[in-house]
């Protein structure tokens, strides 16, 4: 049984995540063991991608029960390319938390529910069948929950009542959603539930259905409801903030991109329509908020709602181009964000306040970071040779060849607006008067900066070394335009 | 007999979009509470309900109860009850730091 394997990325973070509970006193033993956990973990789904280019999409029945009566997870190369980003991106996040973290954080649990949540997040891309998404989702959430009030302070409660709230009642969307979609089809496991859609053709009833399950992962990825977001991405600590903005919103974008590519994809005038124009709404919202806000906290938080409206026009569109592009600009975002959201929390450590309007001039105090967050602004505007330009060009190019010119002309616009909140960052805190003299500055930790510089390095290295993972973008959106390729690996015959 | 159940979970779904959008945390929790009963019994009644005997091979039973929702169940159920504990902590937390427990008065306020 080779494909075992397939189970470590969701399986290795819990068990070294129990065994890290009773760590607690040693915060410096806590952070290797994930770091090196994470580590391995990246390995791991890097040899699993190159398994899957050659011997083509792996699945692990467990049980031994075969499709469909078992639970199984599915490693295709979509999955398994944002497991690899999520493994990388986490080890560098755990890398700043282990110098950033104050001594409460370290020991109080809180690498043990990263790495539950790491779990989930992995649980859920690999997973095969609907109501395992379901579970992966709620052990991702109940983590997300402690993260979140890790702390305590005032504003993290307030927040986190309200997350928790919304979240519990969007798992409710997903369950009657589910019931509705057993009452329907009679299976949970993707692929089977594609193959009988297909049989039974998607009519009225099942596209309601899907509805329901857009209104899920919309809640989950912020798209048009994104309410909720920007208050609970600003509230907690940099690294909490860092690894929701990387790694939540994500999740609920693979899933839409699954289960509307895999199962409900007959009636696109509907429901891609209807996808569209959410995320059309998305893009004008999340640009309205940017530079709406004087909390450099919440400029951060906007733009991972643009984010969510750009990816989605890739799946609005869905031509070949659209969904390659989406698959990039995905990998991208996961990058960046944490990116983002390290250098805001390092800014507001150094200044001690979130105002743009009291900070100025950082750029002579802290010339490194400063260019760190220039290089940062660039790619998030997508311009070339970083990584976010591969991503537009190809979702544009996609919403040309479909003729979408609104959604087109919006996710261009979308990108002014982030170029145009994070100058206001950049030129309010970096340029200007220095106020602070040399002698009284904070001094910034070298440890706070190589994070983030390997983050910028990793950015800078996606946008020229794009070359290196096309054929795996290429193969992840070929499987998700063709879910034929993935019901046949899923459905057809026990090679495994 | 389905058709009463799905009733039900109408009622029961009524009773917590009441409770849930009360300004009171413990009537919000209480409320989502309710909620995932509702979705229990509905995840029941999409199996069908008494269809035939317990599914055991045993039986010998001319026909056999689908056993797939009621394993759903016990894992939302499972599921929600951690949720359930966890808020209510929060709750208690959050009046003990905020002083309120109505919503109203947690709406974010530009004190930072």
């Amino acid at each position: 049984m080779m494909n075992n394997i397939v189970l470590l990325p969701m399986l290795l973070p819990i068990l070294v995540g129990v065994v890290l509970i009773f760590l607690r006193a040693y915060g410096r033993v806590q952070a290797w063991f994930s770091i090196g956990v994470m580590a391995v973990s990246a390995g791991i789904a890097f040899y699993l991608l190159e398994q899957v280019q050659t011997n083509g999409i792996l699945r692990l029945d467990f049980g031994g029960w075969e499709p469909p009566f078992g639970i199984l997870f599915v490693a295709d190369s979509f999955s398994l390319l944002l497991v690899l980003t999520t493994a990388i991106v986490a080890t560098i996040i755990l890398l700043y938390a282990m110098f950033s973290a104050g001594k409460f954080l370290q020991t109080t649990y809180f690498y043990p529910t990263i790495l539950f949540l790491i779990a989930g997040v992995n649980g859920s891309f690999l997973t095969g069948d609907l109501f395992n998404l379901f579970v992966c989702f709620e052990v991702m959430l109940l983590s997300s929950y402690v993260l979140l009030t890790l702390g305590g302070n005032k504003r993290q409660l307030r927040e986190a009542i309200k997350y928790v709230v919304i979240n519990i009642v969007s798992s409710w969307f997903f369950l009657v959603a589910l019931a509705y979609l057993y009452g329907a089809v009679g299976t949970l496991n993707m692929a089977h539930v594609s193959v009988r859609v297909a049989e039974a053709g998607q009519g009225p009833l099942l596209t309601t259905v899907s509805i329901i399950f857009l209104i899920v992962f919309s809640l989950k990825a912020g798209l048009l409801l994104y309410f909720w977001l920007p208050g609970s991405y600003s509230a907690p600590p940099a690294v909490t903030s860092a690894l929701f903005g990387a790694l939540l919103t994500k999740v609920g974008i693979y899933a839409l991109f699954r289960v509307f590519s895999l199962i409900f994809y007959h009636q696109p005038e509907i429901t891609h329509t209807i996808i569209g124009a959410m995320a059309a709404l998305t893009l004008v919202g999340g640009s309205l908020g940017a530079i709406a806000f004087n909390d450099i906290r919440k400029i951060a938080a906007y733009n991972v709602v643009i984010a969510v409206g750009f990816i989605l026009v890739g799946l609005a569109v869905s031509t070949p181009n659209a969904v390659e592009g989406a698959i990039y600009y995905l990998i991208h975002d996961m990058v960046i964000k944490a990116l983002l959201f390290l250098l805001v929390g390092t800014i507001i450590s150094l200044t001690g306040t979130a105002m743009l309007d009291k900070m100025s001039g950082l750029m002579k105090n802290y010339p490194l970071l400063g260019w760190s967050f220039f290089i940062t602004m660039l790619s998030l505007a997508g311009v070339p040779p970083l990584s976010g330009f591969i991503g537009k060009v190809l979702v544009s190019e996609g919403a040309v060849e479909s003729g979408s010119y609104g959604l087109l002309t919006l996710a261009l616009l979308s990108s002014l607006f982030v170029l145009y909140s994070l100058l206001r960052i950049f030129k309010n805190s970096f340029w200007g008067e220095t106020i602070v003299s040399k002698e009284d500055q904070v001094p910034l930790k070298k440890t706070l900066l190589i994070p983030c510089l390997l983050l910028v390095l990793l950015t800078v290295g996606l946008g020229l070394g794009t070359e290196l993972i096309s054929g795996y973008v290429t193969d992840a959106a070929e499987t998700l335009l063709n879910p034929d390729i993935y019901i046949d690996a899923v459905m057809g015959g026990g090679e495994s | 007999m389905e058709t009463l159940i799905i009733l039900l979970v109408g009622v029961l779904t009524a009773v917590a979009i009441y409770l849930v959008l009360s300004k009171s945390l413990i009537r919000v929790i209480l409320g989502t509470a309710i909620f995932s009963h509702a979705v229990h019994l509905l995840i029941l009644s999409m199996g069908g309900l008494k269809k035939g005997t317990v599914p055991l091979l045993g039986e010998e039973a001319p026909s056999y109860v689908d056993a797939l929702p009621q394993a759903l169940i016990l894992t939302a159920i499972v599921i929600s009850f951690a949720v359930t504990a966890f808020i209510l902590v929060l709750a208690f937390r959050a009046y003990q730091e905020l002083g309120t427990d109505d919503l109203e008065e947690m709406r974010g306020v530009n004190d930072e």
